[in-house]
Formats: structure tokens, C-alpha cells, sequence
């Protein structure tokens, strides 16, 4: 692998994605893009006594499908990446405590889903035969986690965002028929000043516009080059942002750009204001939905960008402004 | 079917203008402004507390009745109105003792309440 530019890695022999798995909740369930999840659940439970409980139950089951889809025995997976948005991302190591396989816990909040894949793809090709990729949140868990809990019934502003409630899990192999990862771009810290953790679209918008920017100029290429360009959870405002920024700059992605918490529900039904957002949106989308559209070859070039929000609940009632992340996947067939 | 010749119409329909909205402003402030739900409710109790102590509540509470009390405003309001009376009746220490005594039956019930909602249900996600 070889340094391009400010950021951008490019492989020698770009690591496969194997397989992927994702299992969603019951809003996911009656959204658009049901028919691509591995399971979808009718409660938020899933007979656990707590959230946290069942998102863990949510990622260590998604783990074990992409496993078992995969075909590839547990011991032969040489590392896995995780992580989640609970305090000291207890649902990814709790949800994988049994899972005997090197464990290196990732927080990238929304965005680690594709942070995993770029770790993962740097030690595909160095050192690793299989390596596996989860993320998971949960609506319920989250709110309590970044905002006020479920039980004080508070009304959520339009530019709130709707936590998605599942997991994306992905192995990453040194060897494989593809979708290959070619490129990955990390993102910096970007923070433009956005306080309101109603807005977090807002508060990621420039940092998506920051990674994509840096990945066109380490690499040459233009928007027009990808079939799409996808981000993790930037929501209907925040996607305008981002196309309107990127359209200032002198990219126009608007022809190829969509994304995932636009897709995962539906806007006239389903009452989730700016969309989805959360580790699980990126993570299952991509493991649902892309994927299947990379191995059916419809999409044969995409750039995913997963975006992240690195607050917590402490910082935003002292005040303070919300940093974005965002990483970028070149995925190619 | 008697009670009904002994309403009092327009005092309803005036409780429920004012209590409306007193909500009306709340909507307000969560569309339009960046504030949290928690801080709107401090706002709400601060602001009846301040405008029950300067005496300007009491007119509201005269002409609403339930529609002033029942909001934040109204404990905001009760609390002062209870701390007044305490040092008229105390001297200065039922500045810290009446407002709490007053507003003590609305804390108790809220806590005990909650404690029995707690018991017999489970929070779950709003279903559409």
C-alpha cells in the first residue's frame, strides 16, 4: 500500500469484502429497504430485559450470521473492529465477549462502521488473512445515551435525526473476488461550531465535505468516476448541505449522491424528521442494501463516507460545539 | 345530570384559552428555538416564580383558575406564593420553608406516581 496525497491510502492488492450481514428493528422493518436486511426484528427488546441488552444481543447475531454466511470458521478470523455509541462502547464488547477473536474496540460514532473497514483493509494487507468489521445502535439506547430517555416523552425538533436501531457486520479478506476496497481516505476533525444536538447533520456536513474534497484530490478523480456516493448519516438536511458545500467547491455530486439515513426510511410515513442516523445506519444499509448491489454488479464503483458526530451528552450541556468525522471507502468490482 | 346547569362556561372556556396557551408558547420555544425540553421547563417554573412574586401571576390564576395553575408556570407561581405567605407568618426563615411546603402535596404526588408508573409499565418507542 502506498500514501496518496494528504490522506488517501491506496492498496497493492486491494483487500475483499467477503460477506456482509445486518439486522435491523422494527422502524428499519417497515422502511424501504426491508427486503435487503438479514433479519428484521418486531420489538425493540428482542425479549432482553434492557436496550443495552438487546443491542448487544443485535450485534453479537449479526456477527454470527456474517460468520456463518461467510463460511469461514471462527478461528480462521485473525482480528475483529467494533464499536457502537453506548459509554465505553459496552454493546460491542459486551455483544462480542464469547466471540474469541482479537478484539480492538473503535469509536468513531457514526462513522465507525467505515473506520472499521479502513483498519481493517491496512491489515488485510499486511498481516491478516480475515478480518472482521461490526457496529450497532439503538434508537432507545442512544436517546438515553445523547439526549433525554425515552421515558420523559419529549418531543424531537424537525432537524432531529432517528437513531437506527441494528448492526452492519462485514468481514474483510487479503484475498477475494471482490467488491474490492481500492482507496481509503481517514477524515480530520472538523468543527464548524454547530451546538444543537438536534443538528447533528449540520455539525457532519463539513466534515464529509472535508474527507470527500481530500479524496477527489489524492486520487484524481472526479465525482462522475463513482456509479454513488454515499454517506453514512448526514439526513435530509444535512445531505443538502453537504451538496450545496460540495457544489461551491467545484464538485457537483448531486447526479450520484444519496445518503443512507435519507434511504432507510421512508420520509411520508414514517415521522423521523431529517431521517436516520447512528453507527447502525452506514453499517446496515451498506451491509444490506449496497452490498447486494455491488455483487449484483448494478453499482460497480462507490465511494462510502460514514460520518460521525464526536459529542456526548456532557460536552453538549457545558455548551460546547459538536467536531465531525468522516471516512471514506473506495469500494470497487 | 344537575351539575351541569352549575358550570360555569366561559370560566372553562377561559382555562382552557389561557392553559392552551401557556403550551402555545412551550411549542414555540421547541419549534423555533434551540433550547432543550429540560431547560424550557426551568424556564417555565422560574418565570412563574418571578411573575408570582411580583404579584402579576395572581391576576391570571383570577381569571383562569386551573388553566394558570396547572402549567410549569403555576408551580413556579405556588412557590412563591408559598414562600410569601410563609414569611408573613414565620419571618424570613419560611423564604427556604414555604415554597416547598406549599408546592409539598404536586412533589409528593408526582414521586409517588411516578414510582407506580415505573411498576407497571416499560418504556417502549413511540409506534407509528
Amino acid at each position: 500500500m502506498k500514501k496518496l496525497g494528504k490522506q488517501t491510502i491506496k492498496f497493492d492488492t486491494p483487500p475483499s469484502i467477503l460477506q456482509t450481514a445486518s439486522i435491523v428493528g422494527p422502524k428499519e422493518a417497515n422502511g424501504p429497504l426491508a427486503k435487503y436486511f438479514d433479519q428484521c426484528l418486531d420489538d425493540e427488546f428482542w425479549d432482553e430485559k434492557t436496550w443495552e441488552k438487546a443491542e448487544s444481543k443485535i450485534i453479537k447475531e449479526t456477527v454470527n450470521t456474517v460468520i456463518s454466511k461467510s463460511g469461514i470458521p471462527f478461528e480462521k478470523i485473525d482480528y475483529c473492529f467494533a464499536g457502537d455509541l453506548l459509554n465505553q462502547c459496552i454493546s460491542s464488547s459486551f455483544g462480542l465477549r464469547e466471540l474469541n477473536i482479537p478484539f480492538f474496540g473503535v469509536f468513531g460514532a457514526c462513522s465507525t462502521f467505515v473506520e472499521s473497514l479502513c483498519l481493517a483493509s491496512v491489515f488485510a494487507e499486511s498481516c491478516a488473512n480475515y478480518i472482521l468489521c461490526a457496529t450497532s445502535s439503538h434508537f432507545c439506547s442512544a436517546e438515553k445515551q445523547f439526549r433525554f430517555p425515552l421515558e420523559l416523552g419529549n418531543q424531537r425538533p424537525q432537524s432531529a435525526q432517528w437513531t437506527v436501531t441494528g448492526a452492519g457486520s462485514a468481514i474483510v479478506a487479503k484475498c477475494g473476488n471482490g467488491p474490492y476496497i481500492t482507496h481509503i481516505t481517514p477524515g480530520k476533525i472538523v468543527d464548524m461550531g454547530i451546538k444543537d444536538a438536534n443538528s447533528m447533520g449540520a455539525a457532519m456536513a463539513p466534515a464529509a465535505l472535508d474527507t470527500l474534497i481530500t479524496h477527489f484530490k489524492d486520487t484524481g478523480r472526479k465525482p462522475s468516476y463513482y456509479d454513488v456516493i454515499v454517506t453514512g448519516d448526514l439526513g435530509y438536511v444535512g445531505k443538502e448541505i453537504l451538496t450545496e458545500l460540495a457544489k461551491s467547491e467545484g464538485y457537483d455530486i448531486k447526479a450520484n449522491y444519496d445518503d443512507c439515513g435519507v434511504l432507510i426510511f421512508d420520509k411520508n410515513t414514517q415521522d423521523t424528521h431529517s431521517g436516520g442516523s447512528g453507527c447502525a445506519c452506514c453499517g446496515s444499509v451498506f451491509s444490506g442494501y449496497f452490498f447486494k448491489q455491488l455483487q449484483d454488479k448494478k453499482i460497480k464503483k462507490m465511494l462510502l463516507i460514514a460520518t460521525g458526530a464526536l459529542t456526548n451528552a456532557t460536552t453538549t450541556q457545558q455548551g460546547e460545539s459538536i467536531p465531525g468525522i468522516a471516512h471514506a471507502v473506495s469500494i470497487e468490482i | 345530570m344537575d351539575f351541569l346547569q352549575n358550570v360555569d362556561w366561559t370560566q372553562l372556556l377561559r382555562c382552557f384559552v389561557v392553559g392552551g396557551l401557556i403550551c402555545v408558547i412551550g411549542q414555540i420555544l421547541i419549534d423555533k428555538t434551540k433550547l432543550t425540553p429540560a431547560r424550557i421547563l426551568v424556564i417555565f417554573v422560574t418565570t412563574g416564580t418571578i411573575l408570582g412574586g411580583l404579584g402579576i401571576y395572581q391576576y391570571l390564576v383570577d381569571f383562569a383558575g386551573a388553566g394558570a395553575t396547572v402549567p410549569l408556570t403555576g408551580f413556579g407561581y405556588n412557590l412563591a406564593k408559598g414562600a410569601i405567605e410563609a414569611v408573613k407568618e414565620t419571618g424570613i426563615i419560611g423564604a427556604f420553608t414555604g415554597g416547598v411546603k406549599a408546592a409539598a402535596g404536586g412533589i409528593a404526588a408526582a414521586v409517588f406516581f411516578g414510582y407506580i408508573a415505573s411498576l407497571i409499565s416499560k418504556p417502549k418507542m413511540k409506534k407509528q
